[in-house]
């Protein structure tokens, strides 16, 4: 038996998004870089998959897979991690250090991660994969996985996206972090053609809802309510560096880490949010 | 090949519900039918998305599946090389890529559907192993250790159909270790895949004119045999290589690394594809002419008439 939330603790999920977001802020003071903005850009939706989505086994491990396409989206993943006790404290301190597992992207052998991700476009056919091997147990698992809208540009992500749709992958759950900002300027100028996005899966088969991927209510109670049958998208509008003003929408908080000015007023922002 | 391969697969499927064949729009023939009706949750065609083929492979290997992804060579190598490197490599996946009809088998379909630098282009990403059959029945060999094991990637290289029975004879089959099809003591030809069938011609030829000849299949290219190797290069006085690759990261190349390495004293021949790309567009036997792979003439070159 596999358990589920059933109801959704708004309040809760706002407190450990900010201690997320907290923890992040300390470890960018280990190192130069460590894409923050691209962590707060999905920092709720990965809370919401692994705290109230993903269900547990009664020996603590969940049926359900969590998959980071985004690979550069992984330090809200090893904070999470590290908060259910998968990960320790030292793991994270040891956040690309030479003594350290953790690197810049996601890594297959490190506990906890499903598959080793970085170069955009691979995750969703790996999902693909995962989801179709799980349909041969009788209570098949769940595959999550977080899509950034760069990735969304690889046509490999277009070959898996036409693919869950043909082998009607239900147990599939995908969202795209739609920040609208990649490394050379807002997606939109690039490619206006880009939009609108969720047109776009829905054309392809998929069941699709558009949320605001900072509101954790929202996105809880687009999956939980989802029709089923078929793959769901979940579009969700985010800001990349979310919850930090300096950071939001400026591409170099893609990557850089910030000074001790900086950390502080971070600090200042975050708590105060609180 | 590709019949036996099908057939040996089956085989395979039948006892071992992990094992998947995702395929990008081409199926092997004969038993894969049978396999695709009664066994339709295990065979996935993607169409004509072979990035999307390596992914789904590896997502059913990491959830401790078997699978098999199958197409013409070409595609199931080149084309999403990036997930056969990141996704099935580095991850270390038991994960078999099929490229089938590789060489320059697909000869009157030009350049596009010619496999020719693909044992370099494989052999040059750590975890994966290659295995080249030399006729059917090896095929079979290769089929069954490749839905075994456990070791990571394989890139699994056949031909198409049609090829001589060369290993009736031949030392059992081991994964990594060079195969003697004949034993002799003056000469050795080593070769791999299809143009083994044209070894075994020369290897007549050279018994007609009254020499001892070794023939080896070098059906494992990665791992390479090299203390095999090694052995027939101090145990001839002659050692000839014949490949259906490119002269760059094939057997060739490493054949002669090893006898530089190896202090080797014999002298050594080999015949590879030429570094060009041949726009000819007759037979199979004709575009490994126009790239100087025909007995008659090899044969001049190697001392026989």
């Amino acid at each position: 038996m596999t358990s589920i939330s059933n109801s959704f603790d708004k309040r809760l999920a706002k407190e450990r998004c900010l201690r997320y977001r907290r923890r992040i802020l300390d470890i960018s003071q280990q190192v130069s870089a460590l894409h923050i903005g691209s962590s707060y850009s999905c920092t709720e939706i990965a809370d919401c998959f692994y705290n109230a989505l993903m269900r547990t086994n009664p020996d603590g491990s969940s049926p359900d897979t969590f998959l980071m396409s985004k690979g550069h989206g992984c330090m809200i993943q090893y904070t999470i991690l590290e908060d259910h006790g998968v990960l320790t404290k030292a793991d994270l301190d040891g956040y690309c250090k030479p003594e350290g597992h953790l690197g810049v992207h996601p890594d297959y052998g490190t506990p906890g991660i499903a598959a080793a991700t970085g170069s955009l476009g691979h995750g969703l056919g790996m999902a693909c994969g995962m989801a179709v091997a799980e349909r041969r147990h009788s209570n098949p698992g769940r595959i999550y996985t977080i899509l950034s809208d760069g990735e969304v540009q690889e046509g490999s992500t277009w070959e898996a996206v036409l693919m869950a749709s043909s082998l009607k992958l239900d147990n599939l759950i995908a969202a795209v972090d739609n920040n609208d900002l990649q490394s050379l300027g807002r997606t939109s100028v690039t490619h206006p053609s880009f939009y609108p996005l969720g047109d776009k899966f829905r054309a392809f088969g998929w069941e699709v809802a558009e949320v605001d991927g900072h509101d954790s209510q929202a996105i809880f109670e687009a999956i939980a309510n989802r029709q089923g049958g078929r793959p769901f998208m979940l579009v969700a509008k985010t800001t990349k560096g979310n919850g930090v003003s300096y950071m939001e929408n400026i591409p170099i908080w893609h990557y850089r880490s910030p000074n001790k000015d900086e950390y502080r007023q971070a600090i200042d922002e975050l708590e105060s949010a609180r | 090949m590709r019949n036996m391969f099908a057939e040996a697969l089956y085989q395979e499927a039948t006892k071992n519900s992990d094992i998947y064949i995702v395929v990008a729009d081409i199926s092997p023939v004969g038993n894969m039918a049978k396999f695709t009706s009664e066994y339709p949750e295990r065979f996935i065609n993607v169409g004509v998305a072979e990035q999307s083929m390596i992914g789904i492979c590896a997502g059913l290997a990491l959830k401790g599946c078997q699978p098999f992804a199958y197409t013409i060579a070409t595609f199931s190598l080149y084309r999403p090389f990036e997930m056969v490197r990141d996704d099935l490599c580095y991850q270390n996946l038991p994960v078999t890529v099929v490229g089938m009809g590789a060489g320059v088998i697909y000869s009157d379909h030009g350049g596009t559907h010619h496999t020719m630098e693909d044992i370099a282009v494989a052999g040059a990403i750590p975890n994966m192993q290659i295995i080249a059959p030399c006729d059917p029945a090896e095929v079979t060999e290769a089929t069954r250790w490749c839905a075994r094991q456990k070791n990571g990637p394989v890139y699994l290289r056949l031909g198409k159909a049609g090829e001589p029975d060369l290993t009736s004879k031949a030392d059992p089959w081991m994964f990594g270790k060079l195969r003697r099809l004949r034993k002799g003591s003056d000469v050795a030809i080593l070769s791999y895949g299809v143009i083994a069938g044209m070894a075994a011609e020369l290897a007549d030829k050279f018994t007609a004119a009254g020499k001892s000849v070794s023939l080896y299949s070098c059906h494992t290219l990665k791992p390479l045999d090299r203390e095999g190797i090694v052995a027939a290069l101090k145990s001839h006085d002659h050692v000839i290589v014949i490949e259906e690759h490119v002269p760059q990261g094939g057997l060739a190349s490493q054949t002669k690394q090893l006898a530089w390495d190896s202090q080797a004293k014999c002298r050594l021949d080999t015949f590879t594809l030429k570094d060009e790309f041949i726009h000819n567009f007759g037979r199979h036997t004709d575009m490994l002419t126009a790239h100087g792979l025909s007995l008659g003439q090899i044969s001049p070159q190697v001392g026989l008439g």
